[in-house]
């Protein structure tokens, strides 16, 4: 209790309060800080994942933007329910190149972490344009506006650098062709090899079945590669994890 | 002075007279009588350090008194009574310690240079949900290694494999074909009624047992069953005036409302460039998932507008493959189930 009659010490002195309360500050600060510095450490390293291809990107933030998060998570948590319904637990590796992560703690909706290739792009579009004429129980909200909202690629190079500054291994090589391989996903008559090389596995068609890069482009091409980095009849989990 | 006063009229409002004035005026008498107490006699106040403890009393639960004491903090003259917590919130509170202590030695907690501290009971979550996916499926194992192994067509001969596969198959469906064809199987507009007898790529067990596992159209199977009608409007084949004549020959072959005279013309349309996947009397053709134009069933719709959207754009149905993502004896249970809803042949 003696201790505790010094603290009065602390509560009249306006700069000692400061400086030790910055001193609390500190410790707090760096026992959640220190831990990141070791991040890389503890991702376990999995076979496939690789940065999201611009068009995906470009996606990405429309989802974002449109708070999908705010109903969907992304993370399959490792319990026998979550795995049989959405496929296997999701892994930490497979969201390294998000910023932010979208794995959410609520789901109004499904998780979304392995939606990709679950359903055709048909399927997203009458989706989006109106849930309940596929899921007739659906509360989601339409979002057929997306179709008429054209993209271009004006900032597309300068997002792929701004990832790429937080620590998303894009090469100078995909800054570069930014642009072109954000027109080319969407184009199945583009020259596919560029893309192929720079982002194996990414999908190339026209998304949203109009002739024009529209929003719903980029959002459907960023569903329909949520979860399909990993091979998962290959991958084995790490026990120690 | 005062005789400028008398020749001045009262003002009413301060005239004592006016029975409105009579607060005003009282308190004017009550100041005046305590002007002395009010002026001079102030009581000296304690200092702001030190403040009396105020003469409270606390009953015990002995049923003594006790003295609260002050915790010196002062407002204004008011001091607070330095009251202890109440008793069940701070064991609460040093309980809450205890677990938080405890917890951190039990489970993983402690972030270290690698990985976290393992915690003295070793949970481990992956190793949980596999623990407990491998006890379902060995409680399953002898009737799914019996439903995937048996041949196909005996499966709706043998009771138990169908109790299991319909119920088995039901929860599967609710969860990876619900989203198109409607928690009910109903289907929805461009996604199959898997209730009635119309099927596209036929509606046997084994055909609906192809489907599920190569999808048609899935650009991921190579297997997959594909077909494709052409796009007769944005690709030029067909005029505009010829597709609005096909249509209504279309629409004739359910005897639908249409134009007679452009459907007599539509005929030969037809014959030219339909027939060879939707045969010469519309029914369709099965292996190559043409639908029956000739019935009342109508996957996108049947009305002019729709049909001609159909026929200039083509349609691209599309479902995935499941063998990449359920086991055979998953795709058989639902196999199983589709068939059995009423529309199975």
């Amino acid at each position: 209790m003696q201790l505790l009659e010094k603290h009065k010490i602390l509560e009249k002195n306006a700069t000692l309060l400061l400086i030790f309360s910055f001193l609390v500050v500190t410790i707090g600060g760096l026992v959640q800080i220190t831990p990141l510095f070791y991040l890389e450490n503890t991702i376990e390293k999995v076979e496939g994942v690789r940065p999201y291809t611009p068009l995906e990107l470009a996606g990405r933030d429309i989802y974002v933007r449109e708070g999908c998060y705010v109903c969907h998570s992304q993370m399959i948590r490792p319990m026998r329910d979550e795995v049989e319904r959405y496929g296997h637990y999701s892994l930490a590796a497979e969201s390294m190149y998000d910023h932010p992560f979208q794995w959410g703690s609520k789901r109004t909706g499904p998780d979304l972490a392995r939606v990709g290739g679950r359903y055709s792009d048909e399927w997203h579009l009458d989706h989006l344009r109106d849930p309940q004429s596929v899921v007739p129980e659906s509360i989601m909200p339409k979002y057929g506006h997306l179709m008429n909202r054209i993209i271009g690629p004006e900032y597309v190079q300068d997002r792929v650098e701004t990832d790429a500054l937080v620590g998303v291994p894009y090469s100078e090589e995909m800054i570069a062709a930014s642009v072109e391989d954000f027109r080319a996903q969407a184009d199945p008559n583009a020259d596919a090899e560029g893309l192929q090389e720079r982002y194996p596995g990414a999908q190339q068609r026209n998304f949203d079945r109009q002739p024009q890069l529209t929003e719903m482009d980029a959002l459907i091409a960023y569903l329909q590669v949520l979860g399909t980095m990993v091979d998962f009849s290959t991958f084995e989990p790490d026990p120690a994890r | 002075m005062a005789d400028n006063d008398k020749d001045k009229p009262v003002d009413p409002h301060l005239d004592p007279a006016n029975p409105d004035n009579r607060v005003s005026v009282q308190r004017h008498a009550a100041d005046s009588e305590h002007a002395a107490k009010i002026l001079g006699e102030i009581p000296e106040r304690p200092r702001a350090d030190k403040p009396v403890a105020p003469k409270m009393r606390k009953p015990t639960r002995k049923g003594l008194v006790q003295e609260v004491g002050s915790t010196g903090h002062q407002w204004d003259g008011i001091t607070e009574y330095d009251n202890p917590m109440p008793r069940w919130w701070l064991w609460t509170f040093y309980a809450t310690i205890v677990w938080a202590v405890g917890y951190m030695i039990a489970y993983p907690a402690i972030p270290m240079v690698t990985q976290a501290t393992k915690g003295l009971l070793g949970t481990d979550y992956r190793q949980e949900v596999a623990a407990e996916i491998e006890r379902f499926d060995q409680a399953n194992a002898a009737i799914q290694t019996r439903l995937a192994e048996v041949d196909l067509t005996a499966i709706p001969n043998d009771p138990e494999l169908v109790n299991y596969a319909t119920n088995a198959g039901g929860a599967i469906f609710r969860t990876w074909c619900a989203q198109c064809h409607g928690s009910g199987a109903g289907g929805a507009r461009g996604y199959p009624n898997l209730l009635d007898n119309d099927w596209l790529w036929g509606g046997t067990l084994e055909d609906i047992h192809l489907t599920l596992q190569h999808g048609i159209r899935d650009p991921k199977d190579g297997d997959t069953r594909y077909s494709q009608m052409p796009a007769f409007g944005s690709d030029g084949i067909l005029e505009r005036a010829q597709i609005d004549q096909v249509v209504n020959y279309v629409l004739s072959l359910s005897e639908q409302p249409h134009d007679a005279a452009k459907a007599a013309e539509g005929m030969q349309v037809y014959a030219d460039n339909c027939s060879a996947c939707h045969l010469e009397d519309g029914t369709g053709d099965r292996s190559q998932g043409a639908p029956n134009l000739a019935d009342a069933v109508w996957l996108y719709g049947n009305d002019h507008q729709t049909l001609t959207r159909i026929v200039s754009e083509g349609p691209y149905g599309v479902m995935p493959a499941w063998n990449a993502r359920l086991s055979e004896a998953e795709i058989r249970a639902v196999a199983t189930y589709v068939h059995g809803l009423g529309g199975g042949e």
